[in-house]
């Protein structure tokens, strides 16, 4: 992810792709964003964990779909015309999140960008890579890799 | 590195190696069953010859060194100095082994692999004191044409040239050599250059060469690319014949290359096949074409295309070449037709739109369906013939992939003598078959355990000599690997015909090691069964082939993740034979559609035997949480779809549900409740594995027509990770 953003964007500067989950804000390197589609029902997979909504048709390819709401601690995601998947690709890994919905595209220089503070409490931040105010609200930036279903391949 | 065309060539000498190492095992085994003529002798021959010399160019010197001792041997067996009897044989099997070695060796950068130096040591040995001192500079002599293989020059039409050499007895005959050499418009596109072969001729001794002028158009006529002239050459007559043509050696297959004695040969100096070789030649001598030029020793240093045009064109060629061109087609019959090399990758990627295409043809005719269109619609009409191409090409491009099973039952031929020399044993190995083709994929993942189940074979099935001729059979053992298509898949037998599977040994075995109660009663079939069963080995020792803790449990599992299914059926005194059924690709599957607790599911067709409704009395209640179903007088064990799947709790009721029966290839059966079956169909697999990873009891999943994703199940693997499993033993071998 951090490679990618090196070599498409200046040094200095970070594009994120921010997203709706409940009444928060989350975004993603742009970088890593392969597409955005709209619902489609995801087949449901037998002891899958329950973050895992299920596989999904990606023209062909069979598509791992990741409830992020119910994956970051909170109530599932719905699942109507209104929410997205956001198709995500982390080296050889590709998988789609499922959101709320998608809300802006972010230019940023990356000295915004600030750690998140560590608070024990909640497991949903280890999730988080970094924080950043825009316009005063407070923006998420996901780690990916931690996101990702990635027992499930290791196991395999 | 992979833009190096040094490394290419490279590469694609070593698929060359690879076919050559081929058709060398398969002469030799051609020998093996008692044919020794001339052209399967030289086929051995060309073999490692044309390995030395690709070698030699690539500077691969330990296995220039191997393939020239080799081939030293093999011509002294060629030109009949050398009688071939069953343990030379042997010892050339053997070394072509080494050689196979040799050539891995030097595609992977490893060190030589040991013993070849004894084995070598022993091949020549036969020869005793006819060894002919080794021609050193004969390897150098390679190093500028080996590269010429990568030029699709190949050794293919040898045996038509080459035979006449064979016979000793001509070259008693002392009369001058006559040499005919036209070389094709071939040879000049593949870079070859006359001038240096006439000059490594003449290296030979006192050779005298001319130009023949007679084909040059006039200079207006004259179209560069095309090859006009040939050379006579007149050598001495001590020279051996096979000297001669080797300086041809890489070139032999685009040039046209007539070698005779002055005077006639006589009729009885020839062998049959070289007579009817010579018969154009004697009709056309040489000679008649009548030289217009004349160049002493040395060939013109220009291109020959651009040198001046002399007069009557076209005519001198004909009588010469057209009786020869005959005879290399009329020999040519075991030559496979024209292939095409091509990038594995390609090939998939072809295999996987050709998916989608079915995948989108689904999903049209859904639609179609679903808009209420008459039947006899055009666009129904339409789109049935645009099933049936989808299936045809489906088809076609699966068989690309397909490969006959020869390289893997040559490999298998290894394994037998190298495992009958480890315990003893004189055996054979019998190939039918082999010609049958598979999915590649399916070919390489066989490897392991068919090796398995050969070395077996040898170690177990088949008893020492003694023993076999104690009970009345021949001392040598027969194992037969044959491979055959049968109704839509593929089957593969290992038979030997040993003393079959000593069932009383199994039993006590089994029950010794807890594996089955004492007091059960197993039939004849559920006994070799046993064998499949994990830890189960019956060997009192540890020999150097088994014991190793791999088992038959090992190979079924390995069939079975490919969607295959192995039985085993034995008689005593006569023999063991395992039975492999494979499907014929991995990327199309026929299977059930069904419907459990709203998600569509697809199963394996080859998995189920039948399909039932239950009625009350079918149904019985085993444990608290566990059901048994009674069919025609065996109890199944009853899992619920819906529930092992974690789609929904287990019903209350299974009365009036919908089973299907399947069964496992050891026999064991269970029954699977559904909420609905759909319908049957064939469906593409799409792996998991990727994507996700592996769930129990999924073995892929596949796209439906509406788009939607269904997961094809794993009826073996669901019920061994079933939750509720409270079988005991003998219920599983009732089925």
């Amino acid at each position: 992810m951090t490679e990618n953003t090196n070599k498409k964007t200046s040094a200095s500067e970070v594009e994120l792709l921010s997203f709706r989950l409940g009444e928060e804000e989350y975004s993603v390197d742009i970088m890593s964003v392969r597409e955005i589609r709209g619902w489609t029902r995801a087949t449901p997979l037998p002891h899958a964990p329950d973050f895992v909504r299920g596989v999904i048709n990606l023209r062909g390819t069979v598509l791992p779909v990741v409830d992020l709401s119910v994956r970051l601690g909170m109530a599932p995601v719905m699942g109507d015309a209104r929410n997205v998947i956001i198709v995500v690709q982390m080296g050889a890994q590709t998988a789609g999140l499922l959101v709320d919905a998608v809300s802006d595209i972010l230019n940023l220089p990356r000295t915004d960008l600030q750690p998140p503070p560590d608070l024990a409490a909640d497991s949903a931040h280890s999730y988080i890579s970094a924080l950043t105010i825009v316009e005063g609200r407070m923006i998420r930036v996901l780690d990916l890799a931690s996101v990702l279903p990635e027992d499930a391949v290791e196991a395999a | 590195m992979s833009t190096d065309p040094m490394a290419e060539i490279k590469a694609s000498f070593f698929v060359e190696c690879d076919e050559l190492l081929e058709s060398l095992q398969d002469a030799l085994t051609d020998m093996d069953e008692g044919n020794y003529d001339s052209e399967t002798i030289n086929v051995v021959f060309r073999a490692v010859h044309s390995i030395k010399g690709g070698a030699g160019a690539f500077g691969l010197d330990a296995l220039v060194a191997f393939a020239h001792r080799y081939e030293t041997v093999m011509d002294e067996v060629r030109s009949g100095r050398l009688e071939i009897d069953h343990d030379s044989l042997k010892l050339f099997f053997h070394t072509a082994d080494f050689l196979a070695d040799q050539v891995s060796a030097a595609r992977d950068g490893l060190p030589e692999p040991d013993g070849s130096e004894a084995c070598l040591q022993e091949l020549e040995a036969l020869m005793g004191d006819a060894l002919p001192a080794p021609v050193e500079e004969d390897v150098s002599d390679f190093q500028p044409m080996g590269l010429s293989l990568d030029l699709g020059i190949t050794d293919a039409e040898f045996g038509d040239f080459g035979l006449p050499s064979l016979d000793d007895g001509a070259s008693e005959n002392d009369a001058a050599w006559s040499l005919t050499f036209t070389p094709s418009d071939a040879l000049y596109a593949s870079g070859n250059d006359p001038a240096h072969l006439l000059r490594t001729l003449r290296e030979l001794g006192d050779v005298t060469v001319r130009c023949d002028l007679t084909a040059l158009p006039e200079f207006d006529a004259l179209d560069t690319p095309q090859s006009y002239l040939s050379w006579h050459a007149t050598l001495p007559g001590e020279l051996d014949e096979s000297d001669i043509r080797e300086v041809f050696d890489f070139v032999e297959d685009v040039c046209t290359l007539e070698l005779t004695r002055e005077t006639q040969t006589t009729p009885e100096a020839d062998d049959n096949l070289s007579l009817a070789d010579l018969a154009p030649q004697v009709e056309a001598p040489p000679n008649s074409v009548a030289p217009t030029d004349i160049v002493p020793t040395e060939p013109p240093e220009s291109e020959p295309n651009n040198t001046a045009p002399a007069d009557n064109p076209a005519a001198a060629p004909a009588p010469v070449t057209p009786p020869l061109k005959g005879a290399p087609q009329a020999n040519a019959t075991a030559e496979p037709g024209a292939t095409v090399r091509v990038d594995l990758e390609r090939i998939d990627r072809l295999v996987n739109l050709v998916g989608e295409l079915v995948i989108n043809q689904a999903m049209l005719a859904q639609s179609v369906a679903e808009a209420g269109l008459p039947q006899n619609s055009k666009v129904m009409t339409g789109l049935e013939a645009f099933m049936m191409l989808t299936r045809d090409i489906q088809d076609s491009v699966m068989m690309i992939r397909a490969q006959p099973v020869k390289p893997l039952f040559q490999r298998m031929g290894r394994i037998v003598r190298e495992a009958s020399a480890a315990v003893a044993k004189e055996v054979r190995l019998r190939t039918e078959g082999e010609a049958t083709e598979v999915d590649k994929t399916v070919i390489e993942r066989l490897a392991d355990p068919l090796t398995h189940m050969i070395r077996n074979a040898v170690d177990h099935g088949l008893e020492t000599p003694d023993i076999r001729e104690a009970a009345g059979k021949p001392r040598e053992g027969v194992i037969t690997l044959s491979a055959q298509h049968r109704s839509g898949r593929v089957v593969i037998e290992i038979t030997d015909d040993g003393a079959g599977i000593n069932r009383k040994k199994v039993l006590e075995k089994a029950i010794s090691k807890g594996l089955v109660p004492p007091e059960a009663n197993l039939s004849d079939g559920e006994i070799d069964n046993l064998l499949f069963l994990p830890g189960f080995s019956t060997a009192d020792q540890i020999s150097a082939l088994s014991g190793r803790g791999v088992g038959m449990d090992v190979v079924r599992s390995s069939i079975q993740a490919l969607g295959g299914r192995i039985a085993i059926t034995s008689e005593p005194g006569k023999g063991t034979r395992f039975s492999i059924s494979l499907p014929l690709t991995l990327a199309v599957l026929d299977g059930m559609v069904i419907n459990v607790a709203g998600e569509t599911l697809v199963v394996p067709l080859s998995a189920i035997i039948e399909t039932a409704t239950l009625t009350s009395d079918d149904i019985r209640s085993l444990g608290p949480q566990t059901n048994v179903i009674h069919v025609r007088g065996d109890f199944v064990p009853l899992y619920d779809l819906g529930a092992e799947l974690g789609y929904r709790a287990p019903k209350s009721s299974y009365e009036g549900g919908i089973v299907l029966l399947t069964a496992q290839d050891d026999g064991e059966r269970s029954a699977l409740v559904v909420d609905a079956i759909m319908e049957q169909r064939q469906v593409v697999i799409k792996g998991l594995q990727q994507s996700y990873g592996h769930i129990p009891g999924v073995a892929a999943a596949t796209i439906l027509g509406d788009g939607q994703i269904a997961l094809i199940l794993d009826p073996a693997d669901l019920v061994q990770n079933a939750s509720g499993r409270t079988r005991g033993f003998d219920i599983a071998l009732a089925g």
